[in-house]
């Protein structure tokens, strides 16, 4: 059998609490970005386009959205006779089954999927990072330094240093220490969630630490091998690195795919990012629409005005409608004479007319005050808004909602309806 | 289903003037992000035909390209598949295609190792959408052994481009003219016709025989009155682009919202292939009215009742009015352009001056590109 030099873990089961009513029915890797993709598209990408044609894709929480998407892996031309993207979600065993308990336990559970590729690097990555690195020169850095494991790492400012795992090196990149989430951190060196290991010194890491409960890459693995004194590298990376982890972060990054020349750029030749399209048609813009800075997708029609917005593919924007510094996902309808504020709509949602979000003054959320703020509107997939109603900031809206459930049509800075059950 | 399909993709037209100098009518881009014969080939997914065999001759390398994968279209399977078949030179035969006729019988081979009991061919050079299932249901109600789909034109057409049908009341041909000066009737042929295999092939062989080549005039016109021929009408969008007017035409079309919706939002849908673009850009100064954008424009400023296909990037203080923007070009600031066709892939300097006075102008451009 043909041996993989290197092959990739996307670890993609996780929730994204942080996002909020937008990873209620999702997981986080499979939350739509940019107007066309899904978060996941990006590291996808990175690996087709790198020359890394072997992909387990590790899912656990809610995992359909993300299924349909990878398929067999055609879109990012990762349909291989010989690898491809696989993907592995927690399965029964004849003894000990279990979820998978933390990101290192996961690729544990799954040894047998790469030791039959019998790679000699594994590249570790994560679903909901908003990047485009070239994997195949971090394996370079790592191959030249004789390491055993390669961090890759980014210069962040120092004063947003104590939120990051921090790596402490000497000159020639060598880790010397680690700290994770330093109060008064001694290096600005950021972890980015992404490690090549040499398959042979991970795997018995993995051995020995598999009664570890949670195992955890960043908390057991790397100082297991660190300690073991396994020569272990930085390989700083100064592109574009986003992590899209809270509603903020994700608007905001969003929001820079708008500028004139973005940090960002989707729109070069050399390095595409690749998605599953379901809808290939142009978009429609009326005689009466207004559309300045903004990015929108295939087959949406716009008949009222947007201005410094992300639209998504199928979008249907009725005349009169202002939507103003918002995303909007795929298949949302809304209807005539709305004002959108500073919103997040996510897919397949029906927006009524005359309705106005993102008004009034800020007040703090009292679902949970952490996620849902930043002064946004944020509204969950397949929901339903009635005609006419008023929403304020840091509010969260999940479900198919009625006139009645706002009082006095109104819901007020802060508040929040979520109606369980099924969508509409 | 129990039909193949074969797409007759091999023509040129010269009354596409310079547009098909580099493609074949079939590979011409429609509607903001297809190409024709995604129409005829969606419609043969759609209706569940297994294989499809496209007859190419002209220019084929932009058609070969688009074919590349069969994939998009569904097809490329182990039971069936998209076959794409050119001229070849055989121990016995070292012509081209001379005729569609010719271009099916030097195929034969293909049609008599399948075992589909019907066959649907169709041109590769129509925009529309129909279920060939509903087809052949018609064909065998009317025990007919052919059935030509036909459609009626707005009255005042001008139908001397097209084979012309006038039919009985139980919808058989009775009168089929080619072009004609004169035309008795507004109902045209589509170039879209089923047929039972063996009998298409005993006709292909009996035409080789007597030396001609020509399916319309020597099949459907010489068998109409020995043959049981019907007209079956197609009361839903139909156009063929074979000329700069009609292609013109056609692609305005899809400004109107019931052709938008007859093609983007009703199922079945029209699926060609993916090309991985960005999202279209909207910049400041832009300022876009009644048009189609296709995904990977950047936009700069006006452009008003035009379709921008993919990839268009128009710089600062344009304006693009009525015109049609093929796919990958780039527009320099400061340029006007009206009732245009710009070729595709061309580059248009800064501070020029396009307008199509006495009809549609259609531009092409070779300048060298420096940008992005």
């Amino acid at each position: 059998m043909i041996r993989k030099e290197m092959i990739a873990m996307l670890l993609a089961g996780g929730q994204g609490s942080r996002l909020g009513v937008l990873t209620s029915n999702v997981a986080k890797p499979a939350v739509a970005f940019g107007g066309k993709y899904r978060i996941i598209d990006f590291p996808l990408s990175n690996c087709i386009n790198s020359g890394v044609d072997t992909v387990g894709v590790l899912t656990q929480y809610q995992p359909l959205r993300l299924n349909s998407h990878i398929g067999i892996g055609i879109p990012w031309d990762l349909d291989r006779n010989h690898g491809g993207v696989t993907v592995l979600s927690p399965y029964e065993k004849s003894a000990g089954s279990e979820w998978y308990s933390g990101t290192a336990n996961a690729i544990y559970q799954n040894l047998s999927y790469i030791d039959s590729y019998n790679p000699e690097y594994v590249l570790i990555l994560s679903g909901d990072h908003i990047y485009k690195m070239d994997y195949e020169v971090m394996l370079d850095f790592h191959k030249e330094n004789k390491a055993d494991v390669t961090i890759a790492a980014m210069p962040v400012p120092m004063e947003e240093a104590s939120r990051f795992g921090i790596v402490i090196t000497d000159e020639n990149k060598k880790i010397l220490e680690f700290e994770e989430k330093p109060e008064h951190p001694r290096s600005n060196l950021a972890s980015m969630g992404i490690y090549i290991f040499t398959w042979k010194v991970l795997r018995e890491a993995l051995i020995a630490m598999k009664d570890q409960s949670n195992c955890d890459f960043g908390k057991h693995i790397i100082p297991y091998c660190h300690q073991g004194g396994r020569p272990l590298y930085a390989y700083e990376y100064n592109g574009y690195w986003k992590d899209v982890g809270t509603l903020g972060s994700y608007w905001e990054a969003n929001m820079e795919l708008v500028d004139l020349i973005p940090e960002f750029n989707l729109y070069e030749e050399y390095w595409k990012i690749y998605t599953r399209t379901d809808n290939v048609e142009p978009q429609y813009v009326s005689a009466d629409s207004v559309i300045e800075k903004s990015i929108i997708g295939e087959g949406t029609e716009i008949y009222g005005e947007v201005h410094n917005s992300v639209i998504g593919a199928g979008v249907v924007i009725g005349a009169g409608t202002v939507i103003r510094d918002s995303i909007i996902m795929r298949d949302t309808h809304i209807g005539k004479g709305c004002t959108v504020d500073k919103a997040i709509i996510a897919e397949e949602c029906e927006i009524g007319d005359e309705v106005e979000m993102g008004i009034g003054e800020e007040a703090p959320s009292r679902l949970n005050e952490s996620v849902y703020a930043f002064g946004l509107v944020t509204i969950g997939e397949n929901s339903c808004i009635p005609s006419k109603v008023k929403i304020g900031k840091n509010t969260a809206i999940a479900g198919v909602t009625a006139t009645e459930d706002y009082p006095d049509g109104m819901l007020a800075g802060g508040e929040y309806i979520i109606k369980a059950g099924e969508s509409k | 289903m129990k039909a193949l399909g074969i797409i007759l993709a091999g023509g040129n037209s010269n009354r596409m003037q310079e547009l098909t100098s580099r493609r074949a009518v079939s590979a011409m881009p429609v509607g903001g992000s297809y190409r024709c014969i995604d129409f005829a080939l969606s419609n043969m997914s759609n209706s569940r035909i297994h294989t499809v065999a496209v007859l190419t001759q002209y220019n084929a390398r932009s058609l070969n390209e688009h074919l590349s994968s069969s994939k998009w279209w569904d097809f490329g399977r182990k039971q069936g598949g998209l076959y794409t078949f050119t001229p070849t030179v055989t121990a016995s035969n070292n012509w081209w295609y001379r005729g569609t006729a010719d271009a099916m019988y030097q195929n034969i081979d293909f049609l008599k190792r399948r075992h589909e009991p019907y066959v649907i061919i169709s041109s590769g050079d129509c925009v529309y959408k129909v279920d060939f299932n509903e087809l052949l249901d018609y064909h065998i109600e009317k025990k007919a052994d052919i059935t030509i789909v036909c459609k009626d034109l707005p009255a005042g057409t001008d139908v001397s481009r097209y084979g012309v049908v006038r039919m009985n009341e139980e919808s058989r041909i009775v009168e089929f003219e080619e072009k004609p000066m004169m035309a008795s009737s507004n109902t045209v042929s589509t170039g879209i016709y089923i047929i039972r295999r063996r009998q298409l092939i005993e006709m292909l062989e009996r035409c080789a025989e007597e030396e001609r080549y020509d399916f319309v005039s020597d099949i459907l016109i010489r068998y109409k009155n020995l043959k049981r021929i019907y007209g079956y009408k197609l009361k839903t969008y139909w156009n063929n682009i074979a000329s700069i007017d009609s292609y013109y035409a056609t692609n305005m079309d899809f400004l109107k919202p019931e052709v938008r919706k007859f093609f983007f939002r009703d199922e079945p849908k029209i699926a060609t292939k993916v090309d991985d673009l960005p999202p279209a850009k909207y910049n400041p100064g832009s300022d876009v009215r009644n048009s189609l954008v296709a995904s990977g424009c950047i936009v700069n400023s006006k452009v008003e009742n035009s379709i921008l296909f993919k990839k268009a990037f128009v710089g600062k203080n344009c304006v693009i009015k009525n015109s049609i923007i093929l796919n990958d070009v780039y527009i320099g600031d400061n340029t006007h352009i009206e009732n245009c066709i710009v070729e595709s892939r061309n580059t248009l300097r800064a501070n020029t001056y396009y307008c199509g006075d006495n009809g549609i102008k259609v531009v092409c451009e070779e300048n060298a590109r420096y940008v992005m």
